[in-house]
């Protein structure tokens, strides 16, 4: 049986790459993907504990997520979307009519 | 008490009329507002005599008159309360009747003024506090009217505030009135503390059984020394009278009836409803007497020099106060309010006619100016012969009696001593003799104004009088009335001092030490008529010196001068009184608060901090700013980095439980 920290280490790695690539991206999508990356490596972490602890209130946890993530998903797809149409490029630091 | 008097219409009367004419004045005619300024006063006047009508068959006397409940805390209460005794029955008959005198006087003298309907609301307000003032029954409602009086008084120094002088003078009274009214507050204080009342019954009831031998003597004594510095203050007593001479740039009527008549009497007024303290207290008695004494000495020989007629007269008033506390500081507490009554009568007349003077000759109040008045004004000038001959005590004016009284008092009272009366002997003389130099000085001689042209003068500035003007003309009736009244008072008002008469009207008041003196006097009744000769004898010299000086050789007065010279140019200086406070107080003050106060405290001190705390806010904020970028990336970054810590933080040290 595979021990429980080789799970957290990989979930760990997985949460670091996705900080990284949300501070480091400028594409939106991209972005996008490392805060994907950023859940899975939590839900890595849910499943591995719950399989652990033959508890059960880990994988409802990872659902939960699931649907959050897809449905922020939607959103954020449709806004990216939305954006690229008006202004015709996917750089944050460009999208910053709101900024004072 | 089944029948009240209704005391408390004889204040609110006047209050009413200023209060009509202040707020509605504006838009009045002349005529609606001195008919409001009159009628009030007036009407406060009769009620007056009507109280006095019936002042004799009150079932009780003092007759108290509660109107509304003030302060109540604990066993401490004050109320606004009247009383009425032999006492403040005399001062309310002065107050309201030379006072609506002077207000029939002022119709005259104002109605060219621009601010007509403020002048008579100041003086009807000031009527207001005055009997306040004289009708309390506690100290505290006394204070009231004290204050208001000075208030007024500041109002109408200043009425012409557009001059810088007058404002100023405002000013200074105001700010030297406050010195003694510090002090009377403490006296007030320590009253409250050792009595737990400031009702005058109670108070005088719990001082009654003290002697000097007994313990609260030295708490008497300071309680008399702290109100005595309040009646300083507002009587003009060395060493605070320096106020009263520039209070002269107020309209000569305000003079007359504020800084003459009554108000500055207010502080013999108080001290001889304290006697009781002070009788009980005779180091307090001794400093009143010698502050009375001295003053009386001082400022009569500057009004020697002084050539603005109205300075003369207010050198005079601080004079005649100081014979006033003279009497009070010996005991003869009568004899004070006697001459407090004769003089409102002649220093009042003397004022107004001067003020008919000033109006004659255009706003000239400089005497070198003036001269041979007495054919053009000749009603003025009787009157103000008749206050001359009163002030100077020539007998049977209202003067002579009450002068007579005090320096006899001076004399013979257990109290007194003849140094009193040789000072005030040198000080009647005095008196005389620079109120004849101003009486030939202006109505004598020939006229020495220049006329009609040449009115840029110094001393003209003046509001009523500014119209153009030709030869010296007689005033109004409206004017002249009033000084006829007073000049009649002025010669027969000393008649009621026969045999004591005024004497044994106070005594309920004074108590039974001073009748029981007065029965000794028939075995020193030659002393005291060699006495009075003396006196009448000084009162003459001063007057033929001044004819001699003014009128007969008219060229001596300047060899005198020359003569004397350092001593001349010291009393025409007022002995640098003033440069002397300045130097002493004001300056020192003035340049401390500049320097520390407002330089050092203020602006270093206060502002500085305040300055130092926003810049450094500002800075600090410069650079917390930097963090809220915009930039997502750092915002995430700082969120990151936040994680990263409390993660390392419960790693390190648990997570708390």
């Amino acid at each position: 049986m595979v021990p429980l920290s080789y799970y957290l280490v990989l979930s760990g790695i997985l949460f670091a790459c996705g900080v990284t690539g949300f501070l480091i991206k400028r594409n939106i999508i991209t972005i996008f993907m490392s805060i994907e990356l950023m859940l899975n490596g939590v839900n890595l972490s849910f499943v591995a504990f719950a399989a652990h602890w033959h508890a059960l209130a880990g994988q409802i946890f990872v659902f939960f997520v699931m649907v959050v993530a897809a449905a922020e998903s939607a959103v954020g797809l449709a806004i990216i979307i939305a954006v690229y149409r008006t202004r015709e490029t996917l750089n944050v630091d460009q999208v910053n009519l709101l900024k004072l | 008490m089944t029948s009240s008097l209704n005391l408390w219409l004889i204040p609110v009367l006047p209050l009413a009329g200023a209060a009509i004419n202040g707020f509605l004045g504006k838009r009045s005619s002349r005529t609606a507002v001195s008919t409001i300024g009159l009628v009030f006063p007036g009407a406060a006047f009769a009620w007056a005599l009507s109280v006095a009508f019936r002042f004799s068959s009150l079932p009780q006397i003092p007759y108290q008159e509660y109107v509304a409940h003030w302060i109540r805390s604990g066993s401490f209460s004050v109320d606004f309360a009247l009383y009425l005794d032999q006492l403040s029955l005399v001062m309310l008959l002065v107050v309201t009747g030379v006072g609506f005198l002077i207000h029939i006087y002022s119709v005259g003298y104002m109605w060219d003024d621009p601010s007509y309907y403020r002048f008579f609301s100041y003086l009807n307000l000031f009527m207001f506090f005055m009997l306040t003032l004289v009708l309390a029954n506690n100290y505290l409602v006394m204070f009231i009217g004290w204050e208001g009086v000075g208030l007024a008084s500041y109002l109408l120094i200043g009425f012409w505030f557009t001059k810088d002088s007058a404002a100023s003078a405002g000013k200074k009274a105001f700010i030297v009135n406050r010195i003694g009214d510090f002090g009377f507050l403490i006296g007030l204080f320590l009253i409250i503390q050792h009595f737990g009342s400031l009702n005058f019954v109670e108070v005088f009831d719990q001082v009654r059984p003290i002697t000097p031998e007994t313990a609260g003597a030295g708490l008497l004594t300071a309680i008399g020394i702290l109100l005595m510095v309040g009646a300083c203050g507002k009587s003009a007593q060395i060493p605070l009278y320096v106020w009263l001479p520039d209070a002269m740039e107020g309209p000569t009527p305000v003079s007359a009836l504020i800084h003459a008549a009554t108000m500055v009497t207010a502080g013999v007024y108080m001290v001889s409803r304290s006697h009781m303290v002070f009788e009980r207290a005779p180091m307090s008695l001794t400093v009143v007497a010698i502050i009375g004494t001295l003053t009386a000495l001082f400022a009569a020989t500057i009004g020697i020099a002084q050539t603005d007629i109205k300075k003369v007269l207010a050198y005079s008033t601080v004079s005649q106060l100081g014979y006033m506390f003279m009497a009070c500081g010996v005991g003869a507490f009568s004899a004070g309010i006697f001459h407090l009554m004769t003089h409102a009568f002649f220093k009042g007349l003397l004022f107004l006619a001067a003020g008919s003077v000033i109006h004659a000759v255009g706003g000239e109040q400089d005497m070198r100016k003036m001269g041979g008045l007495r054919s053009y004004i000749p009603w003025t000038f009787l009157t103000m012969l008749i206050a001359t001959l009163a002030i100077a005590g020539i007998p049977p004016l209202a003067g002579f009696w009450s002068k007579d009284e005090i320096l006899w008092k001076a004399f013979s009272s257990e109290h007194g001593s003849w140094v009193y009366w040789l000072i005030g002997v040198i000080t009647a003389f005095i008196t005389s003799f620079y109120m004849f130099r101003l009486l030939f000085m202006t109505f004598f001689g020939d006229y020495r104004g220049i006329q009609v042209d040449e009115r840029g003068k110094v001393h003209s500035a003046h509001g009523p009088d500014d119209h153009a003007h030709g030869e010296p003309h007689e005033s109004p009736m409206v004017m002249l009335i009033p000084l006829m009244i007073l000049a009649f008072l002025s010669l027969v008002g000393g008649l009621v001092g026969i045999h004591n008469g005024f004497e044994h009207f106070l005594a309920p008041v004074f108590g039974a030490a001073e009748v029981a003196h007065g029965a000794g006097e028939t075995s020193t009744g030659s002393t005291e008529l060699l006495l009075m000769g003396v006196s009448v004898t000084v009162a003459f010299a001063g007057a033929i010196l001044a004819w001699v000086l003014y009128v007969s050789k008219p060229y001596l007065p300047q060899k005198v001068a020359d003569a004397l010279n350092g001593l001349y140019v010291a009393v025409l200086n007022k002995y640098y009184i003033d440069e002397l406070y300045a130097t002493l107080f004001v300056k020192p003050l003035v340049e401390g608060s500049t320097r520390i106060l407002w330089h050092g405290v203020d602006q270093k001190i206060i502002d500085d901090s305040i300055n130092d705390a926003a810049d450094g806010a500002r800075h600090v904020s410069d650079e917390v700013r930097q963090m809220q970028s915009g930039n997502l990336r750092s915002y995430a970054g700082w969120i990151a980095a936040g994680s990263a810590l409390v993660i390392a933080y419960m790693i390190w040290f648990g997570v708390g439980r």
